[in-house]
């Protein structure tokens, strides 16, 4: 079989790694020791870590010792919900609720499943709009009911389906009256629009290497010094004892070489993007009518949505029918759908944003980025006509 | 060809795909999700449904070096199988799921499914032969006798089989299994599956009084003598028996003759459970509906075989047909033969069609 050329729309879920930061990976990747040692080879490999560190700080406007690295966005999640809960609930019980929004990612709603079920603990999902932002008068009642109760709220900073960007500093202002601290999963804002963590308030943020350009496994959660957090990972004391474990000294110099690039280049790279999302969303609508864009349309795209981000509903089609014929065609995309058990299911964000069943599973994602062209979506909208056509009518 | 390879996660349907791909079709390998809640299938190496399964399935294709998909069918599945299957049990019949699964799942919603998203057939795993007759393809019974899966496939149409293949049913399975480990392939000596893959413990029993429980119009019933009308005990659901079963009766007072006793009839309204010796097993004729050809159906009286259940044995019957009424007389006698099973017609290897009985006549005693 003849290689045919990949056309990569799906850059949400993982972008490619950058020259950067290959350069970085593979310079440090011979250098075989462990940042904790006390000797010379361990304090250069320390350098590397903590240069890195305030690489990424810088990125994020936040200070080199906020910085706890992870293996990436999930255990960084899991860090915030998990530790975050336990360490206020310890502090006074009265401390159960968890308030959230309904669209979060699973790496937020799994571990506060985990916290219901395990540990007390009693999350709200916040309901959201037609477009999948956060409706704050519900945030700001369910606050002011009984604000001492509240352990924690985690909303995220952009929505990695729809991207549909969050009010995170209106959440801000309505917790800070209350002295309730704030996270928020930051992994697919970061590089896409501008992301201060001094200027924002929250108090822990979730940041992701890969979807950078970074390498995969790394990921960091920035929380404030005095943010009270229990640990996962007890061992070595690594990471002021936050998360133990020896560092990932390639990865992270990766990561900080990436996260630095897309915050420098990010200005350009949105308008960029921006610009393929309009061409795509033009381009298939001219060859399918009834695709339905989900989430914020162009009237108000420009703020409220990540500008690499058209996520479309195509009635009569299996999303998954869909994704398998362009997917023939070298056209790579995400139904957007978690698989849950290994059977896949309609998407949670979708039915939120009060789109039923058969909108959630007729829906496609594409996603921009730093490799995307505009023959990539010119070669989506070619295609798209002939796999909804075909989709259609293999509906089950 | 573009085909579809329905991929289990089993040795079978690993090669099949594999031997699709060497025959010069482009290939693209789909495992199917049944279950709503993987967990309660039959987990691990014996079943086709489990996550577990699925990663095999992957794995599979990985090395066969074709696409590969999860397509989940799962409500599919449980309206028309396992919905089906409980139904019949409550009817007090005895269903086959799996000639269900193939009549209305895999040859029929991924088939249709398949052939409308550009594929020209679906490969699968069993063990039958397929090949062009004067009237059509034709469906044979297999090389290996032991693994011979035409029963199972005895529901398809001409339509159905123009558009299957059955890369395995030259072989042996001892090949398949060879041909696999030379293709690298983990899963070879994963061993077959057996029973019915939504039972996860295999107790049908069990999960038919945890299912019907509550749909069963009675909560107990008699255990009555056939011959004597005497009642000789209770028991708590009739969905428990199946004809031609033996165990499980728990008499408390033995046959006048001291032979065993065998369910000879179940009446799903009572619930009354009928037991007899052995010989009032025996049957003669029996009628069946929902038939289901292969090619045309028969005219005239068709003297052929018959197989009653997966792996029995073939009898010797003369099949008319009427309609949707099919009456096959049984030039051998046939034993512990039930409604809801499917009889499947022969002429010699191959497969003629299939009809689903609905009712028995036993061998009248002879004085």
């Amino acid at each position: 079989m003849s290689e045919k050329r990949i056309v990569y729309l799906d850059h949400a879920a993982t972008t490619p790694m950058v020259d950067a930061a290959i350069e970085a990976v593979t310079a440090h990747l011979r250098d075989g020791a462990n940042a904790s040692s006390l000797h010379a080879s361990g304090r250069r490999a320390r350098r590397v870590v903590e240069e890195s560190r305030e690489r990424v700080a810088q990125a994020l406007d936040c200070r080199p010792g906020e910085v706890v690295f992870t293996s990436g966005g999930t255990e960084a999640d899991n860090l915030a919900m998990k530790g975050i809960y336990c360490a206020r609930h310890a502090a006074d019980p009265r401390r159960a609720r968890i308030l959230t929004t309904a669209v979060e990612h699973h790496a937020v709603l799994d571990p506060l499943e985990c916290l219901a079920e395990k540990h007390g603990a009693n999350v709200e999902l916040l309901p959201v709009d037609a477009d999948g932002r956060l409706d704050l008068a519900v945030l700001r009642a369910s606050v002011e009911r009984d604000p001492s109760s509240i352990a924690l709220v985690s909303v995220m900073w952009a929505n990695n389906e729809v991207g549909t960007l969050q009010p995170v500093d209106e959440v801000v202002a309505v917790a800070a009256e209350h002295g309730i601290p704030v996270h928020s999963d930051a992994v697919q804002a970061v590089g896409a629009v501008p992301v201060s963590f001094a200027r924002s308030g929250v108090d822990a943020l979730t940041v992701s290497a890969h979807k950078v350009g970074g390498p995969l496994g790394v990921g960091a959660l920035v929380v404030r010094r005095e943010t009270d957090l229990q640990p996962l990972l007890h061992g070595g004391g690594q990471e002021r004892d936050l998360r133990s474990g020896t560092l990932d000294v390639p990865g992270v110099a990766g990561f900080a070489a990436a996260l630095e690039l897309a915050v420098k280049q990010r200005s350009e790279a949105a308008e960029q993007r921006a610009s393929l999302r309009q061409r795509l969303v033009a381009g298939v609508q001219a060859a399918v009518p009834d695709a339905v864009l989900n989430g914020p349309g162009p009237d108000s795209w420009h703020e409220q949505r990540l500008p690499g981000n058209v996520h479309l509903s195509f009635p009569g089609c299996e999303g998954d029918s869909l994704l398998m014929l362009l997917d023939a065609r070298g056209i790579e995309c995400s139904t957007g759908s978690a698989c849950s058990a290994g059977v896949p299911q309609a998407s949670h964000v979708l039915l939120a944003m009060g789109r039923d069943d058969d909108a959630a599973r007729s829906s496609l994602r594409f996603t921009l980025g730093h490799t995307s062209t505009e023959a990539d979506v010119d070669a989506l909208s070619a295609a798209i006509a002939g796999c909804v056509e075909r989709a259609r009518a293999a509906k089950l | 060809m573009r085909v579809l390879a329905a991929m289990s996660g089993g040795v079978d349907s690993a090669v099949a795909a594999a031997r699709a791909v060497d025959a010069g079709h482009d290939v693209t390998g789909v495992h199917l999700a049944l279950s709503r809640n993987p967990a309660s299938y039959r987990s691990g190496a014996r079943g086709c449904c489990t996550i577990e399964d699925s990663n095999d399935a992957r794995r599979a294709a990985d090395v066969i070096g074709i696409p590969f998909y999860v397509w989940d069918l799962s409500e599919r599945f449980h309206e028309d199988v396992v919905e089906n299957f409980l139904d019949t049990y409550a009817a007090g019949q005895t269903p086959n799921p799996c000639l269900r699964c193939n009549e209305k799942i895999k040859f029929a919603a991924v088939l249709e499914r398949g052939l409308a998203l550009g594929f020209d057939a679906v490969a699968t795993g069993h063990y039958a032969v397929l090949r062009e007759g004067a009237d059509g393809v034709e469906m044979h019974r297999s090389v290996d006798a032991a693994k011979d899966q035409s029963y199972v496939l005895g529901v398809l149409d001409q339509h159905q089989l123009r558009h299957s293949l059955f890369p395995l049913g030259g072989s042996e399975k001892t090949d398949v299994r060879a041909e696999a480990a030379e293709r690298g392939l983990l899963v070879a000596d994963k061993p077959d599956s057996h029973d019915i893959c939504f039972i996860a413990d295999g107790d049908t029993g069990g999960w038919l009084r945890e299912k019907l429980g509550e749909r069963a119009t009675h909560e107990r019933g008699e255990i009555v003598d056939d011959a004597t009308g005497e009642v000789l005990g209770q028991h708590a659901g009739s969905y428990g028996f199946t004809i031609g079963q033996r165990k499980g009766l728990r008499l408390g007072t033995p046959a006048p003759d001291g032979k065993p006793r065998f369910v000879l009839d179940i009446e799903p309204v009572s619930g009354t459970v009928r037991v007899g010796p052995r010989e009032r097993l025996a049957v003669q004729r029996l009628t069946a509906d929902k038939p289901r050809w292969c090619g045309a159906a028969p005219s005239g009286p068709l003297e052929c075989t018959v197989q009653l259940r997966a792996h029995g044995e073939e009898h010797r019957a003369v099949v008319r047909v009427e309609g949707e009424r099919v009456d096959v007389e049984l030039l051998d006698h046939a034993s512990g033969i039930a409604p809801g099973q499917a009889v499947v017609v022969y002429d010699a290897t191959r497969v003629v069609g299939s009809a689903t009985i609905t009712a028995t006549e036993r061998v009248e005693a002879s004085a």
